[in-house]
């Protein structure tokens, strides 16, 4: 989904402007209820024994990613950005990513090992 | 002075300045926020079986703050998107809705949910005394079905002098229905529905306890990520409330009547951040509420 373009500097053309953010609008309720089902079905899930608790936790993480990305996509929307956001967020990712390995790596000890 | 790029776009970014400033602090944010997550990750997996709980916080409350949160980010987002289509009166309301939003939240978390922990009691039980307190723990029965063992034991302490006069040697405690009733099956797993401690009353030897307080960020690994965690994103929530409060006020409609698509692209910025906090919620539910 695209972002409703830059405001016309030219009146006339305002009308056509506001019927496409009007378009955006009703994307926008969409996203917000499928993240309240999706919100529903974490719960639903919690409850639900996939095994083991690893198991749970990897379910649960996986429908908290795909609402993250709905948020990120779509209210923040990240679906349509300029490059240079991509590239700061790109940085970030990577950054946040090596912090999770250095948990890993002192949870596996390789060293120790 | 006047600031530049306020709506055009600066010609080597090609944003305008607050959408890239916006974002840069946000990436800090994910910084921030992932330092305490992965701090979280490390003493969960370092907890021995047993020490890390589940089922401790109330799922509906939760839940409904969850929900609460999701709407408040549709109506900011409904509330910048009536600003582009110049409709003053509307972007108001939503604005009073979102700001309402995050109240109701706070309000949620500060008067019911975090006092209820401080006024819960726990007390983590010495490795050889865990057999004297098996009708509270139930331990055979969770061995059976391959349970994590209970190491703890919760629930609304009667004597509450007894945790500063170290001349009271027990602790009376009003057990939580897993403590009550151990070796039903019905408390395997958590209820979905908050039940308050029972009328049982439970007696701990303070001897025969390694660690006892209230659920207080000191109690355990757990509470001290929950209380961190939570509370940063609340001081984040209550950032988003004054920002938002600030945008609605009778102010805001002089910049709107002078430049509206400034407001706009103010609405826009305080909009992506308040979707971040959103967003960080959207994995401190599960972390803490469910898992």
């Amino acid at each position: 989904m695209n972002n409703p373009p830059d405001i016309s500097q030219d009146p006339s053309e305002h009308e056509e402007y506001a019927h496409n953010v009007q378009k955006h609008v009703k994307g926008y309720l969409v996203v917000g209820g499928l993240l309240l089902a999706f919100t529903a079905i974490t719960v639903a899930l919690s409850y639900v024994d996939f095994g083991t608790r690893k198991a749970n936790i990897g379910v649960a993480m996986l429908v908290a990613t795909l609402k993250a990305g709905l948020v990120g996509a779509i209210f923040m929307h990240l679906a349509a950005e300029k490059r240079l956001i991509y590239r700061v967020l790109i940085f970030t990712g990577f950054f946040v990513l090596g912090l999770f390995w250095l948990i890993f790596l002192a949870w596996y000890n390789p060293i120790v090992r | 002075m006047e600031i530049p790029y306020t709506i055009s776009t600066r010609p080597d970014t090609g944003l305008w300045n607050a959408k890239i400033g916006i974002w840069l602090f946000l990436a800090s944010e994910v910084m921030l926020f992932g330092g305490l997550f992965s701090a979280y990750v490390f003493l969960r997996l370092d907890a021995p079986p047993g020490m890390w709980p589940h089922g401790l916080l109330n799922v509906p409350v939760g839940t409904m703050n969850t929900a609460i949160l999701i709407m408040s980010s549709v109506t900011v987002v409904l509330a910048w998107a009536a600003l582009k289509m110049r409709k003053y009166r509307a972007y108001w309301w939503y604005m009073l809705a979102t700001i309402l939003c995050g109240v109701i939240f706070l309000t949620v978390k500060l008067v019911y949910e975090w006092p209820q922990k401080f006024e819960h009691f726990g007390g983590y039980i010495k490795p050889e005394a865990l057999e004297k307190y098996e009708q509270y723990l139930g331990n055979k029965h969770t061995a059976e079905k391959n349970l994590p063992p209970r190491l703890e034991i919760t629930g609304h302490l009667h004597n509450r002098e007894a945790l500063s006069n170290p001349n009271i040697k027990e602790y009376e405690v009003g057990l939580d229905p897993v403590n009550a009733d151990p070796a039903n099956p019905a408390m395997d797993r958590p209820h979905f529905l908050y039940v308050p401690p029972t009328e049982k009353i439970g007696k701990i030897d303070k001897a025969d306890v390694e660690r006892a307080t209230m659920f207080l960020p000191t109690h355990s690994a757990y509470f001290a990520s929950y209380f961190t965690i939570t509370g940063l994103h609340g001081l984040h929530v209550l950032a988003g409330v004054l920002v938002f409060i600030y945008m609605w006020l009778p102010v805001s409609k002089k910049l709107y009547q002078r430049n509206p698509e400034h407001l706009a692209n103010r609405v826009e910025v305080a909009g992506l951040f308040w979707h971040f906090v959103d967003l960080v919620w959207i994995f401190v539910f599960p972390l803490f509420y469910l898992l």
